[in-house]
């Protein structure tokens, strides 16, 4: 396989450096403090292993695997992770590279709040300066999220345009940085973005692949037949898929938020409806109207709310080598649901997405077919609005 | 070729004076007034119309502008319905017209296709703020075969390596933004930008022009003594949304643009 992206960032007809000249310098200089900081990783593992708690677990859920009476059913544990998800991964790569290129500020977005989250841990524990950009409707149904940036430090800075949600928050995290780029790191937190974003990212994330692999070795004495993950920009998933990309029997699901159903027009299934362009930087598939306009969207789940995906996902799709799907929102609740009451696991609405594709597939497959689905994060986060959506006054 | 941007910088220099490059965001409040606009502002002093095309996720600008590109939208303004009112325009002036657009407007008409039409319709050169000249290779082809001049921004952050990319693929201009941010933030360092500018006319062989943050007659006066050209833009869109409903809203625009030439009068 060809090592990707090449040397501009591209992944195919995908990715690339969509950008302000003014941040273009500020690029280039990540790209190359990332390639220094690459060879050591001393640092890194070290975090990883005492702060974030690494590896995950591998789980094997027995009584989910029983219900469907098909494939054995095993879920990667990211929701196990200091914080409750898999972003911290990249946050402290983010901010150990900040540290390197002597950036004291650290600025991000969030969708879930669980990248913006990670950040505000990762710059707290490293004692710098934080600001997390948040859409104002993403503030209202991740509440706790937006007490617990602040908690540890952060700012949290609502944006108040277009859908108010992630794009938008990323689109401010941007102007920010073009203000404040000579002394400021930007931690995108998903695949997105010019590069070497998608690329630095997705090496962060890489991780959780590279344990499963080793984990079902040691448990199956086999490659697993299937890997499923929800797909939002695409960073749990790519972290999952990427070690196995090279396996060509492994089969790999990226799922996508549904939302209300694609005829809706109200979801965020970008490789179902949507076609490459460029946003915020990178080449990709996009929810786009017929002159170019970015189109609003809509998830039950924040951190899949997004109009475009990672654009080295958009070559997989392309290629074949990884299915995408959806799952609806209702179909995501249900799987919140279930996995609460079979398994004792409350997972992140957006994790619930992979499960929903989980209760399609198992079924489908044989007793000795084994799918790992990537639990990317915990749901905590998501109970209020759960309850609030069913009525309940908490 | 000698086009508009050309023919108009070259009358300037004869003249000892400097381009005022007005930006108008497209459709805001309507395409109506924005061709009246553009009319008007020539009459005022106006020496180039910097055609906004507004976009739902403008990177590069500031909340005026954000706000513009809202209203333009709302009012159902899409880049096929500004190059007919450049066509339309093309009547009634001559004064050069180049699009500030962001590069997925063009993206879904495809390069070629706009180009073409851009070109047809009279505009004579293309800003597009997310594209840097390490991603043009798509456009430039398309461009340089319908006579289009790609104008590209330099930054206070660029390297001497990216100002020597930067002056030799842009034609008809180079932009020069006068400060590290987004449009409409306030002017600063002016000695930086005058340092920059000299360091950029060295090894550019087309004209410079400042934008960002030139927002009174006093900016504009003293940017104009360092460059080719001086850009105005949310200075005058804050004007355009304040008076929105006011019939006299074109006649105070163009009030602001006449305060803003007579500034740069050459001493």
């Amino acid at each position: 396989m060809p090592i990707l992206p090449d040397s501009h960032g591209r992944f195919g007809p995908y990715g690339g450096r969509y950008v302000p000249e003014t941040l273009m310098p500020a690029l280039l200089e990540l790209e190359e403090e990332y390639a220094k900081a690459k060879k050591d990783r001393r640092d890194l593992a070290y975090y990883l292993k005492q702060y974030v708690g690494r590896p995950t677990s591998l789980y094997r859920a027995d009584r989910l695997t029983k219900k469907f009476g098909g494939a054995k059913i095993y879920l990667k544990r990211e929701d196990l992770c200091h914080t409750g998800a898999h972003k911290i991964n990249n946050a402290i790569g983010q901010v150990l590279l900040a540290m390197r290129m002597k950036k004291r500020r650290i600025i991000a977005e969030t969708g879930a709040g669980q990248h913006g989250v990670a950040t505000a841990t990762a710059a707290a524990m490293f004692g710098l300066d934080c600001e997390v950009y948040m859409g104002t409707e993403d503030m209202q149904r991740q509440a706790l999220n937006v007490f617990r940036m602040r908690l540890l430090g952060a700012k949290v800075t609502g944006v108040d345009a277009g859908s108010r949600t992630l794009k938008d928050a990323i689109s401010e995290a941007m102007r920010d940085w073009t203000t404040n780029v000579r002394t400021t790191h930007y931690i995108l937190g998903s695949v997105l973005g010019a590069h070497p974003y998608p690329m630095m990212i997705r090496d962060f994330q890489a991780i959780i692949g590279k344990e499963a692999r080793k984990q079902i070795l040691a448990a199956e004495g086999k490659l697993p037949d299937y890997l499923v993950a929800c797909v939002g920009g695409g960073s749990n998933s790519i972290g999952l898929f990427h070690a196995f990309l090279g396996d060509r029997k492994v089969k790999m699901v990226g799922v996508e938020a549904g939302g209300s159903g694609i005829v809706s027009g109200k979801h965020a299934a970008r490789f179902s409806g949507g076609k490459p362009g460029v946003l915020q930087g990178t080449m990709t598939y996009l929810l786009q109207d017929d002159n170019g306009q970015i189109n609003l969207t809509h998830s039950v789940s924040a951190g899949l709310d997004y109009a475009a995906v990672g654009p080295e996902h958009s070559l997989y799709h392309d290629q074949g080598r990884i299915d995408y799907t959806y799952a609806t929102d209702t179909e995501a609740l249900a799987a919140f649901d279930l996995l609460a009451r079979e398994e004792g696991i409350v997972p992140a609405l957006e994790s619930a997405h992979a499960i929903a594709q989980v209760i399609k597939l198992a079924p489908q497959l044989k007793k000795s077919q084994v799918i790992i689905a990537n639990l990317s994060g915990r749901g905590d986060k998501d109970v209020q609005q759960v309850a609030r959506m069913r009525g309940v006054e908490l | 070729m000698s086009g508009r941007l050309e023919t108009t910088f070259q009358r300037l220099r004869d003249k000892r004076e400097k381009a005022l490059i007005a930006y108008l965001m497209a459709g805001d409040p309507g395409l109506a007034e924005t061709e009246q606009l553009v009319v008007a502002l020539e009459q005022a002093g106006a020496d180039i119309i910097e055609l906004g095309v507004p976009f739902s996720d403008p990177i590069a600008d500031g909340p005026v502008i954000q706000q513009a590109a809202e209203r333009g939208l709302k009012s159902g303004t899409t880049l096929r319905k500004i190059l007919a009112s450049v066509t339309s325009l093309r009547k009634r002036t001559n004064i050069p017209i180049v699009l500030m657009l962001y590069y997925n407007s063009i993206h879904a008409m495809g390069c070629e296709q706009f180009c073409k039409a851009a070109t047809a319709a009279g505009v004579d050169g293309l800003i597009v703020p997310d594209m840097p000249p390490d991603e043009a290779g798509p456009l430039k082809g398309p461009a340089d075969a319908a006579g289009l001049p790609l104008i590209f921004l330099l930054a206070p952050t660029s390297t001497p390596s990216r100002r020597r990319l930067v002056a030799e693929e842009s034609h008809g201009f180079v932009y020069y933004v006068s400060l590290t941010g987004i449009t409409g933030a306030k002017l600063s360092n002016v000695t930086d930008i005058q340092q920059n500018v000299q360091k950029l006319k060295k090894v550019s062989a087309s004209p410079v022009a400042v934008g960002f943050g030139v927002a009174t007659p006093e900016d504009a006066a003293q940017v104009s003594k360092m460059a080719d050209g001086v850009i105005v833009g949310s200075a005058i869109v804050k004007r355009i949304a304040s008076h929105q409903q006011d019939p006299g809203m074109v006649g105070h625009v163009a009030e602001f643009v006449r305060s803003l030439k007579a500034a740069m009068a050459p001493a």
